[in-house]
């Protein structure tokens, strides 16, 4: 299945350590900037009881969930050890300062949107 | 690529705790290769004693399987033994005269069982009790009925008979002083011992001196000083114990009693590190693993070249692990000319307790029968804490100074399997003990990572702990003298405050760069915490770190299980009015908030806040007059007051005005934990100023201000603090004693804990012996709150922070 990009904002709309939120026919996205300007983009939905990732504390690669602490891996919503779960990660890529998240379903969203 | 070359050699506790540690920090720095002369993988030493008892079995006490070392690249040589390294060469040469060539060499030989030089001591039958080999060679003489005599009758001789005992043997023990364990024990408490466990059918002979053991094949009998010989089938010398310094003195490296290393574990050569029972550090030895888990920690620090941690010695306690035999004891025990000693002894119950006190601190506690305030007074003896206002008290135990919660619950080892130890989540001590035992936990730390038992509101932590030690039976649960602030750093809460004003730190990252932080962001637990040590420390210049705190003080309203939040508008000492009602239901309405309620705080609750709708929420209310009422925050709370005089027929002083009072000067400041303050008209205390950190009980001569009270997970009442005759005095008071509260305690102690830690006298020094201190206090939390006394809401309604309530991206 091939994926489509689809441009979400610039890179400056998100804080350093700290995430925003996109809605994909339904679906909240959570997408995360690092110090160092990585950008990563995780289904908003903790592994444990959907806690809202996207208000967690940033650090590292990793972000500290809100409501119980659990951590989970930004590379690809595994939650750290021991904790066990994980939340839907999809691609990413910036070009000159935009952000762009990888989708596959092409068909079906591309008609949403 | 070649990497740096690091052997060690011993493979036991020290040694693999340093590489665990080393790995955790630097994983792939060394290639690492591991000598131990015995036939196993790294064993829990400490539990030989359950497997001689029949408690346990070998492969339950294995902490590192073959594959534990596979996995990280490990050469393990196993029955191997090292001879000598040469030092010019740089290489390690075993017995059989192999050469490991390295860069790095860390000696960890532990010690071994002190045969003393009798006639006989080398006949078959005469074995130490150090290794699995020791027990195997026991286990192979036990039977029903059969002989055995235990020379020493000291921790390792006393856990070796219980455990012989067990096997239907007639045990004897020897011991050449006055009472068993004299090293840890008064005579007292010996005397108590000894009957415990001579009625566990144990023998023992006080001021007996050995001078020969005979036997022609075997050892056959034991012949005393005094001519009394003894059948033996078997020996167990519990002597002492001698460290293993052979390897380094054929190294020609300096060993006094021990191998000498400095802070950083470092021998005299700057190649080879030691850690464990083998080395001397500032003229001690240790016997125990506590302290040599913490040389483990800062020798892996300098290994993987950061080069910060230093080792400065450690206090130690002493547990036996014999079942249904309680011992502890910790720090001194015999009381010299400047202690005063406290003592319980009920001979009958088997129980006796004495602490050594000096000036008031804990030096020393001595325990048997009754064991489960161990920890405690560790804890106080570690912190130094005041114990003047615990006095009375002392010996009765935790439980009667204000741990009511739990106090039924405390004795944690008679509980079934089933009952339940953390309630947050659930946890039953049959978990934990599962968890401990078979993960091989050893950290209140790993508990809770791994069952989440006290992960949550801590109220069970103690129970833990007492479980901890009860199934590991060694203290080393004990948690090390210094606490890290989080795993990212070794530094303490206390080494941080300090240095960011030695240093003049005015950033995070200058923490992190001076303090060599560990991970690149530090954590959820410690960014938090520096956030609000900086503000603290530099109230005017210190620019807040939003992404450091916890999203309900970054968006000022408190998340819920699903994701909305809820807003508490602050509602001043709990008085309110029609025109207030009136703004907060049309606020409800408006925004169609599901649920409206009276709070325990006096306050009213709106709960199902959308996030995007909380800017207009806000703005509503501060157009009402409403300011926050941090019901989300690390700062005051409440203000709780009664009636008071105004309206009451008892009231002796105008509470409620009072208390408003109170509150409209200190709201807005940041405090390492949340801070609730109430004021009651009368003594009949109707506000439960009590429970308060902070609580006001008028009487008709004045104010009684008492400290340190909590109503929550741990309930405690105040300690009374001072009577003081006006309003003004009550004010310079409350904020001096905020203050110091906001300067001293950890980020996230309330002032419960903090108050028993440093002890009540030390805060009625400050704030009341000390008049100048207590009001240069006072000014600087008036001083402080010039910046924070502006209320988050009506600053974000008009547009701070815009970025966390905009909308959220968007695809395009
Ligand atoms: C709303 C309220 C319950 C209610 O419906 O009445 C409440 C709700 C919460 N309390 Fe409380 N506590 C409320 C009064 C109390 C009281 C009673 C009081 O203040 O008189 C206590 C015991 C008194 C005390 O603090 O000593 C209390 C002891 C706790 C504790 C235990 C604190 C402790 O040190 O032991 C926690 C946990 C914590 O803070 O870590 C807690 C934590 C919480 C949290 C913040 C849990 C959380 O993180 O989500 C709850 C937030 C719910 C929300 O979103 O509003 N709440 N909580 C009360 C708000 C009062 C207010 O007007 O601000
Ligand atoms: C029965 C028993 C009960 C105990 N109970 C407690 C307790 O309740 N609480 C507590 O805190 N402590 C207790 N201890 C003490 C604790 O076990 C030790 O403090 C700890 O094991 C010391 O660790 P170490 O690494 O220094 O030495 P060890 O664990 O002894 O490891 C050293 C290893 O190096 C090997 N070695 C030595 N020389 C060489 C060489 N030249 N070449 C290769 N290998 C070599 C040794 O064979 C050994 O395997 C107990 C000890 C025993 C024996
Ligand atoms: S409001 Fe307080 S007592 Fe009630 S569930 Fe939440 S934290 Fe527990
Ligand atoms: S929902 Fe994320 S930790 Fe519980």
């Amino acid at each position: 299945m091939t994926t489509t990009w689809f441009t979400v904002g610039l890179l400056t709309d998100i804080p350093r350590l700290s995430a925003k939120v996109v809605t994909v026919q339904g679906t909240a996205i959570a997408i995360f900037r690092t110090q160092t300007d990585d950008v990563f983009a995780l289904e908003d939905r903790c592994p444990h009881k959907q806690g809202p990732l996207s208000q967690g504390i940033v650090h590292d690669k990793k972000v500290t969930c809100p409501l119980h602490g659990w951590v989970i891996d930004l590379h690809d919503g595994t939650a750290l050890s021991p904790d066990e779960g994980c939340t839907p990660s999809y691609p990413i890529r910036i070009s000159k300062g935009v952000i762009e998240l990888g989708l596959a379903r092409l068909d079906a969203l591309a008609r949403t949107i | 690529m070649i990497r740096p070359r690091l052997i060690v050699i011993g493979n036991g506790m020290a040694g693999i705790r340093t590489v665990e540690e080393l790995l955790k920090l630097k994983p792939d720095l060394y290639d690492i290769t591991v000598f131990g002369d015995e036939p196993y993988p790294n064993y829990n030493r400490i539990m030989l004693s359950p497997v001689l008892a029949k408690e346990q079995t070998i492969p339950d006490i294995i902490l590192n399987d073959d594959a534990w070392y596979a996995e990280h690249n490990i050469a393990l040589y196993k029955g191997v033994r090292v001879e000598r390294i040469d030092r010019v060469k740089r290489e390690v040469i075993t017995q059989s005269g192999q050469a490991h060539p390295y860069d790095r060499v860390l000696i960890a030989t532990g010690s071994r069982a002190f045969i003393p030089p009798l006639p006989g001591a080398d006949l078959p039958g005469v074995v130490g009790f150090r290794s699995i080999a020791d027990v195997d060679a026991m286990l192979a003489v036990c039977r029903v009925g059969g002989h055995a005599v235990v020379i020493g009758g000291g921790l390792l001789g006393l856990e070796a008979a219980a455990g012989l005992v067990t096997h239907g043997m007639h045990v004897t023990v020897l011991h050449r002083n006055g009472n068993v364990m004299d090293r840890q024990l008064d005579s007292a408490a010996g005397r108590i011992l000894e009957k415990t466990l001579e009625a566990k059918g144990i023998v023992i002979r006080l001021n007996a001196h050995t001078s020969a053991l005979k036997g022609t094949e075997r050892v056959e009998a034991v012949v005393l000083k005094d001519g009394a010989q003894l059948p033996a089938d078997l020996v167990v010398m519990a002597a002492g114990i001698r460290p293993n310094m052979d390897v380094a003195k054929n190294s020609g490296i300096y060993c006094e009693s021990g191998i000498v290393v400095d802070d950083t574990l470092q021998t005299y050569d700057p190649k080879v590190y030691a850690v464990g029972e083998c080395v001397q550090h500032r003229k001690a030895c240790y016997g125990l693993v506590a302290p040599l888990f913490e040389q483990a920690k800062v020798c892996a620090n300098h290994l993987a070249h950061y080069g910060i941690a230093k080792y400065i010695g450690s206090m130690t306690s002493t547990k036996l692990k014999v079942t249904g035999v309680d011992v502890f004891s910790a720090g001194e025990i015999a009381a010299q000319p400047h202690h005063e000693e406290i003592v319980l002894a009920d001979a009958a119950r088997g129980v006796y307790k004495k602490v050594l006190l000096n000036n008031n601190v804990v030096e020393g506690a001595v325990m048997v029968g009754d064991t489960l305030d161990g920890a405690w007074y560790f804890q106080l003896m570690r912190d130094k804490t005041d114990v003047t206002a615990l006095r009375e008290h002392l010996l009765f135990g935790q439980a009667h100074v204000g741990d009511s919660g739990h106090g039924a619950k405390a004795r944690v080892a008679s509980l079934p399997d089933s009952a339940e130890i953390c309630g947050c989540n659930g946890v039953c001590k049959g978990d934990v003990v599962k968890a401990i035992t078979e993960l091989k936990l050893f950290t209140l730390d790993e508990v809770r990572a791994h069952t989440k038992a006290s992960a949550s509101c801590g109220s069970c932590t103690g129970l833990v702990e007492d479980l901890l030690a009860s199934t590991l039976g060694g203290d080393y649960s004990a948690a090390p003298s210094v606490k890290p602030i989080c795993s990212c750093t070794d530094a303490t809460h206390d080494a941080v405050r300090a240095g960011i004003y030695r240093h003049e730190l005015k950033t995070i990252r200058a923490i992190f760069e001076q303090f060599a932080w560990q991970t690149a962001d530090g954590c959820a637990k410690c960014r938090p915490a520096l956030n609000y040590y900086l503000l603290c420390a530099w109230p005017d210049t210190y620019q807040d770190d939003p992404q450091s705190r916890f999203i309900n003080e970054r968006v000022h309203a408190n998340i819920q299980k699903d994701g909305t939040y809820s807003v508490i508008p602050r509602i001043w000492g709990g008085v309110t009015s029609p025109h207030e009602l009136r703004a907060i239901a049309d606020v409800a309405e408006r925004y169609a908030i599901p649920t409206v309620k009276i709070t325990g705080g006096q306050r009213i609750d709106l709960l199902g806040v959308k996030k995007e709708a909380l800017p207009d929420v806000w703005r509503d209310l501060s157009a009402a007059g409403f300011v926050s009422g941090h019901g989300y925050a690390k700062a005051l709370r409440t203000v709780k007051t009664c009636v008071g005089k105004e309206w009451c027929r008892f009231g002796t002083q105008d509470s409620t005005a009072l208390g408003i009072r109170l509150e409209q000067l200190t709201w807005g400041s940041w405090m390492p934990h949340k801070f609730k303050i109430a004021v009651s008209g009368c003594p009949r205390n109707c506000a439960e100023a009590t429970v308060k950190d902070l609580g006001v009980v008028c009487v008709d001569s004045g104010y009684e201000l008492s400290v340190g009270g909590n109503a929550g997970i741990k309930v405690r009442v105040t300690d009374f603090l001072c009577k003081v005759a006006t309003e003004e005095e009550v004010i310079e008071y409350t904020t001096a004693f905020i203050q110091m509260y906001r300067e001293e305690a950890h980020y996230l102690d309330r002032t419960a804990p903090w108050i028993e830690r440093v002890g009540l006298p030390y805060i009625q020094r400050r704030l009341i012996e000390d008049s100048a201190g207590r009001k240069a206090l006072a000014e600087r939390f008036t001083f402080s709150q010039q910046f924070f006394q502006i209320d988050p809401w009506l600053e974000r309604s008009e547009g701070k922070d815009a970025h966390e309530f905009a909308l959220p991206l968007e695809l395009v």
